[in-house]
């Protein structure tokens, strides 16, 4: 599949989160899912998913209220 | 136990099916398997056209009250019910519904939303689903 982006900027709960989810189902094992978002509790919860589901988070960079996510499958 | 959540709407209010839909679409996201079993006023939202058409559960005020929260929750960025759903039912959640209620309201399968309802069935079903839940929640 590749690596896949995904724009959650201005979304709400539980948008981010879902997307993530939704973006790795369809990720392959090895790709990274990178989640850019600004929803503030999905900066906390879209890492809690992805270690529930024993996935590596790669790194959580903060640009002001914008955050961005990325997560290897 | 198995990593799922099973939940009863048995409202059919608006607000209430946004916390029981958030809740499980939650649940799916964070790698759990969800199952929602619709019964009484819950299920008259599975009829097609309905999902949306719930009162406000407090201050519905004839309806105002209703339009003033859903134009606060357009502000707020916040997706529709419908929107939930799809995201359930793509993720995986399982759409069970009451047939007892069906019967009493005379609500045959024409009237629901067949093509995402995955099974008619009754209290011996929630509760299979139940007890291998570590998440249930009536709503």
């Amino acid at each position: 599949m590749g690596d896949i982006s995904i724009d959650c900027v201005g979304q709400n709960c539980p948008v981010p989160l879902v997307e993530t989810r939704k973006a790795l189902r369809k990720a392959s094992p090895g790709d990274v899912v990178e989640v850019t978002g600004t929803h503030p509790s999905s900066k906390r919860e879209i890492p809690m998913a992805a270690e529930a589901m024993g996935l590596e988070i790669l790194d959580v960079v903060e640009d002001g209220e914008r955050w961005t996510i990325r997560i290897r499958k | 136990m198995a990593d799922k959540a099973t939940i009863i709407v048995q409202s059919g209010d608006f607000d209430k099916l946004y916390s029981a839909l958030i809740v499980a679409t939650g649940a799916l996201s964070m790698g759990m398997e969800a199952s929602m079993f619709f019964t009484f006023w819950g299920l008259q939202r599975l009829k097609k056209g309905q999902l949306e058409a719930g009162p406000l559960s407090k201050m519905h005020f004839l309806g105002l009250g209703k339009w003033m929260v859903k134009r606060r929750m357009k502000k707020a960025n916040v997706v529709s019910l419908e929107r939930l759903l799809e995201d359930f039912v793509e993720l995986g959640g399982k759409l069970m519904a009451c047939d007892m209620t069906m019967e009493i309201m005379g609500i045959s399968r024409e009237d629901l939303r067949d093509d995402l309802i995955n099974d008619y069935c009754a209290v011996g079903s929630y509760i299979k689903e139940a007890r291998e839940s570590s998440i249930t929640l009536f709503i």
